[in-house]
């Protein structure tokens, strides 16, 4: 006993510091935790998130000239696009051999590049075609001469513009992707410029989807908040029955959902049937309802009504009536006391309602494609069309500026609201 | 929100406008639903109500819609495919969701915001972006057009929801009982199943019915994942909704909103077990 | 960790599938061909004419048929450039079947060794129509069949019927909705027609942008009454629907509205544009040597000619036309309804595939780009 020195600090009955073991245990509880959360973080990570992120990199990806005409590349990097003058003869016997090089029966890549620069410049994709006959057949030179009087389309084998853009696109990455989904193109000096009017597009789409969105988000709140104030201030047994009426469109598929309004809508739906039958229309003025933006305005916000009421009404269930009966009991009338006490209490609900309804409506791809014509689509309906057509680099960077402005309002979400906070139902 | 007796005749007016206001809305929330039940009984080829169904007559109705249905090789398929897929996507998300939220749970989880926000991502990127992504990959390592390929996609989609809610039933779970439990000389799978379960299992069930309806009712990622030899009854009504939408696809429909209903009675059950067992009020 | 996971789902998988007989082909000695076609009447055409009679006489072949062509480019090129190619034979039309040559995404074919010669020995490379082995240059596509986009109209809702495409274009003439396709391809070619423009230089003014100019100019004049489709069976329902009056479509979807389902419908043949419609091999197949023996039995003179039992589209060989017979379940004479057909075709354009690859991309974004404002 006379012999034991009093400990600095506490230990354990085995003799290590108490603090020290106790870091330990945390670390294992730690370390406990993560693991249990490892496998669907690996199962989410590889089959989402870095399929995901890959699947972007093609929006600046440019393999086609560079690994097919890697010479002529490099014999290009010497070339001087500015003075306006055309390449050397030196350039032109490189891209020859590298035509019949690319063309090798069953080896034909060569193709491959003129429908690249195509997407840069329409006419490219038949320049490379008829030369890759002619070039074969071509033994000696002169190449530049005979290059530039192939029929019809030799001479843009003549325009600087051509190689230009052979120069500027000779670099594994691009950012012409990036640039054409927002109307824009490098022209044939070399500048950044608008589209042409009447091409035009892209930039119109986003713009159109974000109002749209803002729009129908709009409506859920001014659809959401009086039923949703109303289910959390019913006795109990009544709100579970009217829950039902918002809960049960909730569940139900969005197929179901969007052909309902197909049929309510149509130019022969139940809508126009009934005000024709009713005398307010007559059978040769029935109201366009459906393909165009009424359809996918009118459609989506009965769809996402639910996600706006839902996250308010969890809200509003937490807020005390003696709240209002304090305010009440002060002299406020019923609405100035909900003005000045319930609604800012509402507000962090109306933030959660609003960024989810707004999030899933900017994304949406199936309803406008039913019932949006040509005025009501959205920009994901553009980016399937530019996967069919095969312009994926194209489809590829539209996913990536929709993607980037759905992840700043995710990260705008849990700022206000918290991720961790998100509930269904 | 019972009206006071002694209310003046302003409030009261609005009081029943308000009412009235809500009855609109609550109308227009379950309408579109409804209308379409009538509209598959329909004797012809019209997708509005005739005249002989407006006065009753039973020569207006038929349920040719249906037979139709259940002949059509096409939509047969689709039941098959899409029970099939989904009862396998939801089992997968939910057995990786419920364990994930277990950790998540846990006060001394690091990186608990980070990793809660890439687990919820599915959720939140535009389908499209998600299918492009996923087909690529599948299609690299050999799922694309598979069943297993189409499983595994629909299961990231399903995870999110079965996270959320299991998480929302552990928020208010003591912790110390597992302590407790492990100290009463408890092994670990047996405070698994008899104490921390029997209290998840509702959150844990509502998720799963999450997870199988998100891939039940899905339709952008498979038409890109799958082909026409796995395709779903949601497949089969978007590609027929395209080319013009016939009194089968509202028959099909009919049928699944009685499928809707049946998992919403489910979930309406499960949510009152939980509230009772975790001590609230009955509601 | 994926991989096992991948693995245990691919067992249950196959375990629950085999009990529902979901598809799911156990391993045997048989071999299956998946055959990529458009579904509908038109795999139903090839069912009957090609793959029915093959799988008869070749016991161990099992023919699979996958609906997925519309798309199937981009799909197809996924496969390839993943190197995990399940698809046998894919049905495209011909302006697809380039650009999957040109990407090397389809084996190339050498007409004489792979395809059937005529009953009469002269060589496949012959007997197809002239060019349509080879379009645009390429040579991986093999035709099945000519057909065409053409206009179909309401007999009982138009008071003149119409006699010229430019009728179309021709609201007074023809009052009421309007259907075409949603794709520049075609309508601008039919405004331009309609513009004045002579046939032969056609292709000359649309690659100027005045040309393309004027036949925006055209389009808008109808674009208020027109209704777009994207699915060739949208026309023919539209006007049994009564949705419109007039409208572009297939020419064997009119067929079938007019002649199997008896509409109050009828064909306006005036400049028709041909294409062509017909099979690639897919690169890097897992069967490519029993696709190749399929092909030459089902592009044989009497398998292309049988397919118009079914469908009225043209046979795309010389030899195969007066073979045509009887409607298989009508049993109405199908030569009057080939569009190849001479009293058919005496106003037609065949598609321009080089100015289409050319123009196709930009042309599409201006198009959208007006359809949206």
């Amino acid at each position: 006993m006379e012999n034991t020195t009093a400990p600095a600090t506490l230990v354990t009955a085995d003799g290590t510091p108490l603090k020290a073991s106790l870091q330990r245990a945390l670390r294992q509880r730690r370390r406990q935790a993560f693991m249990l959360v490892l496998p669907l973080l690996v199962f989410i990570f590889v089959l989402f998130i870095m399929p995901i992120a890959t699947m972007l990199t093609r929006s600046v990806d440019n393999p086609e000239v560079n690994s097919i005409l890697p010479r002529t590349v490099i014999a290009l990097q010497s070339w001087d696009e500015t003075t306006g003058e055309l390449p050397s003869e030196e350039v032109f016997k490189t891209i020859a051999a590298e035509f019949v090089a690319g063309s090798q029966p069953g080896k034909k890549v060569i193709n491959k590049v003129g429908k690249r620069l195509n997407y840069e410049l329409p006419g490219m994709s038949s320049l490379f075609r008829t030369s890759t006959r002619k070039i074969r057949r071509m033994k000696t030179g002169p190449y530049r001469e005979k290059m530039i009087n192939i029929k019809i389309v030799g001479k843009r084998w003549a325009d600087v513009a051509t190689w230009r853009l052979l120069k500027r696109e000779g670099d594994p990455v691009t950012a012409s992707y990036f640039l054409s989904a927002m109307d824009m193109r490098v022209d044939s000096k070399g500048e950044i410029k608008s589209k042409p009017v009447d091409n035009q597009i892209y930039k119109f789409l986003f713009v159109r989807t974000f109002l749209m969105s803002i729009g129908i988000t709009f409506m859920t709140i001014l659809l959401g908040y009086p039923i949703a104030y109303l289910l959390a201030t019913l006795p109990m047994r009544h709100a579970a029955l009217l829950m039902i009426l918002v809960l049960l469109p909730f569940w139900t598929s969005l197929l179901v959902r969007t052909s309902a309004w197909m049929v309510l809508l149509g130019n022969e739906g139940v809508i126009n049937d009934l005000l024709v039958w009713a005398g307010f229309l007559g059978d040769k003025s029935r109201l366009a309802l459906i393909n165009n933006r009424t359809g996918t305005f009118v459609a989506m916000t009965h769809i996402l009504l639910p996600f706006m009421i839902l996250p308010l009404y969890s809200v509003m269930k937490t807020i005390p009536p003696s709240y209002m009966r304090a305010a009440r009991s002060m002299g406020a009338t019923q609405l100035r006391a909900h003005i000045k006490v319930y609604f800012p209490l509402t507000l962090t609900g109306i933030g959660a309602g609003t960024l989810l309804v707004f999030i899933l409506a900017i994304g949406y791809y199936i309803t406008p494609e039913l019932v949006g014509g040509q005025s009501g689509v959205f920009i994901s309906n553009q980016i399937a069309g530019k996967f069919d057509s095969g312009n994926w680099g194209l489809a590829s960077a539209l996913g990536a500026i929709l993607f980037v402005f759905v992840l700043l309002l995710y990260a705008v979400y849990d700022k206000i609201i918290g991720i961790d906070k998100m509930k269904l139902g | 929100m019972a009206l006071p007796a002694h209310v003046e005749p302003l409030e009261r007016a609005w009081f029943y406008t308000y009412r009235f206001i809500c009855g609109l809305i609550l109308f227009f929330l379950i309408a579109p639903i409804l209308i379409i039940i009538p509209l598959s009984f329909n004797a012809g080829f019209y997708l509005s109500f005739s005249k002989e169904m407006l006065s009753l007559d039973p020569a207006g109705f038929s349920i040719q819609w249906y037979q139709d249905f259940y002949n059509d090789q096409k939509w047969i398929d689709g039941v098959k495919n899409s029970f099939f897929i989904a009862i396998f996507a939801a089992v997968i998300s939910t057995t990786l969701g419920t364990i994930a939220a277990l950790g998540l749970s846990r006060p001394e989880m690091p990186y608990r915001k980070l990793i809660m926000a890439l687990l919820i991502s599915p959720m939140i990127v535009p389908l499209i972006v998600s299918a492009l992504g996923m087909y690529f990959f599948l299609v690299k390592i050999g799922l694309a057009s598979t069943y297993t390929g189409i499983i595994v996609s629909h299961a990231v989609l399903g995870t999110p929801f079965v996270v959320i809610t299991v998480t929302a039933t552990l928020s208010g779970f003591d912790q110390s009982l597992i302590r407790a439990g492990l100290n009463l000389g408890a092994t670990p799978s047996k405070v698994f199943f008899k104490i921390i379960m029997p209290l998840i299992l509702p959150g844990v069930i509502s998720g799963a019915l999450f997870a199988f309806i998100t891939s039940f009712d899905e339709v952008v990622v498979i038409n890109f994942v799958g082909t026409t030899v796995q395709q779903t009854i949601p497949q089969v009504m978007f590609r027929g909704l395209r080319e013009n939408i016939s009194p089968t696809i509202l028959a099909v429909a009919t049928i699944l909103v009685g499928i809707s209903v049946a998992l919403l009675v489910t979930m309406e059950l499960l949510r009152r077990r939980s509230e009772r067992l975790r001590g609230m009020s009955p509601t | 960790m994926k991989k096992l996971f991948t693995k245990g789902t691919a067992l249950a998988a196959l375990a629950v599938a085999g009990t529902l007989g979901a598809g799911v082909t156990a391993a045997s000695a048989e071999t299956t061909l998946t055959v990529v076609s458009w579904g509908g009447a038109y795999t139903a055409s090839q069912q009957g004419a090609y793959h029915a009679p093959y799988m008869a006489a070749n016991k161990g072949i099992k023919i699979v048929n996958d609906d997925s062509a519309s798309g199937a480019l981009a799909k197809l090129r996924a496969q390839v450039e993943a190197k995990n190619v399940t698809w046998d034979l894919v049905d495209m039309v011909a302006s697809d079947a380039i650009t999957a040559c040109d990407d090397g995404l389809v084996e190339q074919i050498n007409p004489d060794k792979d395809l059937a010669a005529a009953p009469d020995g002269t060589p496949a490379s012959k007997d197809f129509f002239a060019g349509t082995l080879n379009p645009g240059g390429s040579n991986c596509f093999i035709p099945q069949i000519v057909y065409s986009t053409t206009f179909g109209y309401r007999t009982d809702k138009v008071k003149v019927a119409p006699t010229s495409v430019c009728d179309v274009f021709d609201l007074k003439k023809i009052p009421g909705k309007r259907a075409l396709e949603k794709k520049p391809i075609n309508n601008i070619e039919w405004a331009l027609l309609c513009s004045g423009v002579p046939k032969d230089k056609l292709y000359e003014v649309m690659s100027t942008k005045e040309g393309i100019d004027k036949a925006f100019a055209k389009l808008d004049t109808i674009k208020s009454e027109v209704v777009w489709w994207t699915k060739g069976a949208q026309t023919p329902q539209l006007l049994s629907d009564g949705e419109v009056v007039i409208g572009s479509t297939y020419n064997g979807r009119l067929f079938a509205a007019i002649e199997e389902k008896k509409q109050p419908i009828a064909m306006l043949w005036d400049y028709q544009v041909f294409d062509l419609d017909g099979w690639v091999v897919p690169k890097g197949g897992k069967n490519t040597a029993e696709v190749m023996k399929y092909l030459k039995f089902a592009t044989d003179t009497q398998r292309l000619a049988d397919q118009a039992k079914f469908i009225s589209y043209g046979p795309a060989r010389y030899s195969s036309g007066p073979l045509v017979g009887k409607h298989g379940k009508l049993g109405i004479d199908m030569k009057p309804h080939m569009p190849t057909n001479a009293k058919n075709a005496k106003t037609q354009l065949l598609f321009n595939y080089e100015w289409w690859a050319d123009n196709r991309a930009s042309l599409d974004e201006r198009f959208n780009a007006w359809l949206a404002k």
